[in-house]
């Protein structure tokens, strides 16, 4: 027996039920957040607003660049917590979700979290009033999470310092899914959301 | 008490050298013998003389720097050991001490029998110490100095006054070469030759004149203790005696103005095992109901064994905390500091960091992280272009050419340059030895791919070669 998948009835039903991106994209505070893909960390540092506190395993050679966050959140507003393994990153990432003197944690997960882990952060989320966002590998998300978005840079033709971007939300709890092109708009340091995917004219398709 | 080789006894007791031995100070230039033993002056070395002189008598001497302030630590230290003689004990220049031993002789068997005692003491731990004993702080200082304790003070020299060597040489050309001389002669013309100083220091030493002794200070010492008369094990009741001691502390420091940055809880156990509780704070601290909380999590990973019979905690390390005006703004900071305290426990406190601008157009220093603990937030950042977001260690990818290549693989994807903008040419900041720099210049590129990522590519002219180094946003 073989299935057939509709392409077509699938693209206008996310046409249809299209979710309002600001209903979605200031993240929901007192809520855990996951994104991946390659944009994934300027997904992040757009997302945080006020104090973040970044927390990053020491191994990873990786390292932000103040330089770059620059034009996206403030470095000054920013700690780095450099935990040895994701044991105590986890560890952290609850105390901090938990006590609430920083709006914002980033938590850059390397191993996939269980529905425990996530629910952990969840609950420390709730009871600080405090927005977690983890960055996780493509398809290592935990069940957990209020939203998981997939951020991928966009080849932009038109601007040449472009931050042009696809913002995918890939699992919402309490709304539908949705895409949308959005660039960094550095004079205004805001978000500008470009056109829905559906209303581009495709010339992402040139990949070689 | 005059130690007369202070500087070089510290430094024989811990490594005896047999034959001469100076310490050097560079001083206006020259290096100069500070202080020197017993062996080295047999030889004719003086004090003060210059280091080159002094190896031209004695070839085989033996030096090494001085260190005064060292040395002033030392004197420090048997300040606080001649309190077992009196409670009141102050130094006397930089290498004396000054007993004031009214009402305590008694205690120690007589007058000769105390000296006798603290000779047999300094010599065996090495000291050379001269003893003089007197009625007033000015002879005991002759005695020591210029004669021994059983000396009549008249019979003493007139340099055993304290006077300035321009007045003594004076003295002496007057015919009064001893003091029992000065006190015969008449003091108004005396006192019009050579003003004042001599005859206080003349009625200071036959006590006519009063010279107290400022007893030293003891450093304020930030620890509590309590001794339990039944062991006890139970976290909560651990904490209930923690509690009890902090407030005292936290009371002393407050008193002094200052703020413990790290804190250590010493469990003794019945079985004389020690448990030790570290905890270092993100900023200074004296409020008992927020530093105990935060010895919660050490407290509950103590074993207790049989039962804990004494409990000590210390501030190990204090740093000035003045007052401050307490307001609803000052709350988030001190929350913060708490945050970061907590976390530092579990994954130490040098883990938390924040960046710091650097000044270097090379970009992994154009920044500095420094620990968050230590360190206030800084604004002042700029950046003249574009900078990735995200560096890593370069990363190789095959190309030819000053060019970027139209095709590359990176991280095993296929990636096709859609624009390059470029190129922008680092050079190595020479006067900084770095490996990673070694292969000289280099000509930045950010490249689009069409794919979407947004590279930060560079090429080394003079060792042709492309790498990977960021990713922009």
């Amino acid at each position: 027996m073989s299935m057939v998948i509709d392409a077509s009835a699938c693209s206008a039903y996310v046409l249809t039920m299209r979710v309002e991106f600001h209903s979605v994209f200031p993240l929901r505070r007192a809520r855990v957040h996951e994104v991946c893909g390659a944009g994934a960390i300027a997904f992040a540092s757009m997302a945080v607003r006020g104090h973040v506190l970044w927390i990053r395993e020491a191994w990873l050679s990786e390292t932000l660049t103040p330089q770059g966050l620059l034009p996206l959140v403030d470095p000054a507003q920013l700690l780095l917590a450099r935990p040895k393994d994701q044991v105590d990153a986890l560890a952290v990432a609850e105390e901090a979700l938990k006590d609430g003197a920083l709006p914002n944690v980033v938590l850059d997960v390397t191993r996939p979290l269980d529905l425990r882990e996530g629910r952990r952060l969840q609950l420390a989320a709730k009871a600080g009033r405090t927005t977690g966002l983890c960055i996780i590998p493509d398809g290592m998300g935990s069940n957990a999470a209020e939203t998981r978005w997939r951020a991928t840079p966009v080849f932009d033709q038109e601007w040449e310092d472009s931050t042009l971007m696809r913002w995918e939300i890939i699992k919402n709890k309490s709304g539908t899914l949705g895409v949308w092109h959005v660039r960094w708009n550095q004079q205004t340091s805001r978000l500008d959301v470009v056109s829905p995917v559906g209303e581009r004219p495709d010339f992402t398709g040139a990949s070689g | 008490m005059w130690f007369p080789r202070l500087a070089s006894d510290r430094i024989l007791r811990a490594r005896p050298v047999d034959g001469p031995f100076v310490l050097t100070l560079k001083a206006n230039n020259t290096e100069r013998v500070y202080c020197l033993n017993q062996a080295a002056e047999r030889s004719g070395l003086i004090r003060d003389m210059s280091f080159a002189d002094a190896r031209a008598f004695c070839p085989d001497l033996m030096s090494q720097p001085a260190r005064p302030d060292l040395d002033m630590r030392f004197l420090a230290t048997l300040r606080r050991w001649a309190t077992r003689y009196c409670p009141w004990v102050g130094y006397e220049g930089t290498d004396g001490l000054v007993l004031d031993v009214t009402g305590v002789a008694h205690l120690w068997g007589g007058e000769a029998a105390m000296l006798a005692d603290m000779r047999t003491r300094a010599d065996r731990s090495g000291l050379g110490v001269r003893l003089g004993l007197g009625e007033t702080r000015g002879a005991a200082w002759a005695r020591a100095h210029f004669g021994d304790e059983h000396s009549t003070l008249t019979d003493l020299p007139v340099a055993a006054l304290r006077l300035e060597d321009r007045m003594v040489t004076a003295l002496q050309r007057l015919g009064l070469r001893r003091i029992g001389d000065l006190t015969a002669a008449a003091r108004a013309p005396l006192a019009r030759r050579f003003g004042p100083e001599l005859m206080l220091r003349l009625d200071q030493a036959t006590g006519n004149a009063s010279e107290p002794t400022a007893p030293e200070k003891d450093p304020p010492h930030y620890a509590t203790r309590m001794s339990l008369p039944d062991p006890i094990g139970l976290t909560e009741d651990v904490m209930g005696i923690a509690a009890r001691l902090l407030t005292p502390l936290c009371d002393k420091l407050k008193a002094q103005e200052m703020g413990a940055r790290s804190l250590c809880l010493t469990l003794r156990r019945v079985d004389q095992g020690c448990q030790k509780v570290e905890l270092r704070l993100a900023a200074p601290l004296r409020d008992p109901t927020r530093i105990l909380p935060l010895f919660k999590r050490g407290v509950a990973e103590v074993d207790a064994g049989f039962g804990i019979d004494q409990i000590r905690v210390e501030a190990t390390q204090v740093e000035p905390l003045p007052e401050q005006q307490t307001g609803s703004r000052q709350n988030s900071p001190d929350q913060l500091n708490d945050l970061i305290t907590r976390i530092g426990t579990r994954i130490g406190l040098e883990n938390i960091q924040r960046f710091l601008p650097a000044d270097s157009h090379i970009p992994e220093r154009a920044f500095s992280i420094a620990s968050a603990a230590y360190s206030r937030p800084e604004s002042g950042w700029s950046a003249l272009r574009s900078r990735p977001i995200s560096l890593f260690p370069p990363e190789p990818i095959s190309a030819s050419g000053s060019q970027p290549p139209v095709q590359f693989r990176w991280r095993r994807m296929r990636l096709t340059t859609g624009r390059a903008v470029g190129p922008e040419r680092i050079a190595p900041e020479w006067w900084l030895p770095d490996d990673n720099w070694r292969s000289g210049v280099r000509d930045y590129w950010k490249v689009d791919t069409r794919e979407g990522r947004r590279l930060w590519l560079f090429y080394t002219p003079q060792t042709p070669g492309w790498f990977v180094q960021g990713e922009f946003t």
